[in-house]
């Protein structure tokens, strides 16, 4: 019993979009639900103000939901772009693509629901704040889409490659790595995100004195949760874009799949450590803008300090792709 | 293509090196920024013990740090020496 090369492009491709469409739909399934769970305790509290919190209710579940029609998309792509000249490699390319995108699209659609379910909470308690709160929100939880991105457009620097002139080993493993990397590493960052959004969206509803320093703190403590995600990308970049030798051994294609897999798995832990690290400094900058300062440097150090296993995973993964 | 033992036990170690590093960073990550946080938290109510604060955070993230140094140990092992 023997395929041809097209029906395993094909196996492949509709594999690739059930994990791209199944994965990414995690996310914005967990993040829309957190946001209605707190509309509706919003309601409950302020039933005056309902109107404008079912407003911020939508507009917030309509970002988190970005993340996951960025999985729809690549699955439609998957299922209904057609190769001319199918060639072994797509098999790879098209399961790391769904891969890569699957996974990319969780962080960001959890993340997104706290600034959303955070900003309808301080519109209940503080009416008067709702534009500052719902600007607040639109911002933070934009950011928190940022990794999701990284993940598309890996997906579809993947999808949209010429591989079939590279080696077959081990072009395949580097990748299924580069979905990896990229896809894994945005789960941590996209999370860490929101959480530090939705402490700025609590800050500016308790304190609307404090909204600017709070903004600015959560600009901070967001681009540095992001760093390992730009470390992901940065790997699956390498993967994508460096040529490997051919070979018939299985040890270099594993090192290139562990090197994904290692920076891919490594970022999640300093993603959700250092969104923890500013959510409690963005809500203590919020009540005491006096030690603001003291607090800005305690949580770049906090962060930097958490960050360094994250430096770890990308040493390791370097040495992977370059050194052995 | 023939497989040989040595090629297998190197994929292996490759593929472990990265997975040990990988999974490894998850624990200290998420344990450190919750040091962080804590700390942040405790100079916001009391900002005249920054100092004090400060240094229990970072032996603490010290601390925690330690099992992510033995992935990293395990990592490079496995990478150099077996």
């Amino acid at each position: 019993m023997s395929y041809d090369v097209k029906t395993w492009v094909d196996v492949a491709a509709f594999v690739g979009a059930g994990l791209s469409m199944g994965l990414g739909a995690i996310g914005a399934g967990i993040g829309e639900g957190l946001t209605a769970a707190r509309a509706t305790l919003a309601i409950s509290r302020n039933p005056e103000a309902s109107g404008e919190i079912f407003k911020t209710m939508l507009v917030g579940q309509a970002i988190a939901e970005t993340a996951g029609i960025f999985g729809l998309v690549i699955a439609m792509m998957l299922l209904f772009v057609k190769n001319p000249n199918p060639s072994f490699i797509m098999v790879a390319v098209f399961i790391g693509a769904g891969l890569c995108m699957g996974f990319g699209a969780i962080g960001s659609g959890v993340g997104g629901g706290f600034p959303a379910g955070e900003a309808c909470t301080g519109i209940a308690r503080q009416p008067a704040m709702t534009k500052r709160l719902n600007t607040t929100m639109l911002i933070g939880s934009s950011i928190c889409q940022t990794p999701a991105i990284f993940a598309l457009v890996t997906a579809l620097i993947l999808l949209f490659s010429d591989f079939s002139a590279l080696p077959l080993c081990p072009t395949w493993a580097a990748v299924l790595g580069a979905g990896f990397a990229c896809g894994i590493a945005a789960i941590g960052p996209g999370i860490g995100d929101g959480l530090v959004a939705g402490a700025c969206c609590e800050s500016v509803a308790r304190q609307p004195s404090s909204a600017t320093i709070a903004t600015t703190t959560m600009l901070l403590g967001m681009a540095v949760t992001e760093t390992t995600a730009i470390y992901g990308l940065l790997v699956s970049f390498i993967l994508m874009f460096k040529t490997f030798p051919a070979t018939d051994a299985i040890a270099p294609a594993m090192a290139l799949l562990g090197a994904g897999l290692c920076m891919g798995i490594g970022a999640i832990g300093p993603g959700i450590g250092e969104g923890l690290t500013a959510y409690s400094a963005v809500g203590q900058v919020g009540k005491n803008q006096k030690n603001s300062a003291e607090l800005v440097r305690v949580m770049l150090v906090g962060q930097a300090v958490s960050e360094s296993t994250g430096i770890y995973s990308l040493v390791i993964a370097l040495v992977l792709i370059f050194v052995v | 293509m023939a497989i040989e033992g040595a090629d297998i036990i190197k994929a292996a170690a490759f593929l472990g090196a990265g997975l040990s590093m990988g999974i490894g960073a998850i624990g200290p990550g998420v344990g450190e920024g919750m040091a962080a946080a804590k700390a942040c938290e405790a100079i916001g109510k009391n900002p005249k013990e920054a100092g004090l604060l400060t240094r229990t955070m970072l032996v603490g993230q010290a601390v925690s740090e330690s099992t992510g140094i033995y992935s990293l140990v395990i990592a490079l092992l496995l990478l150099f020496v077996v």
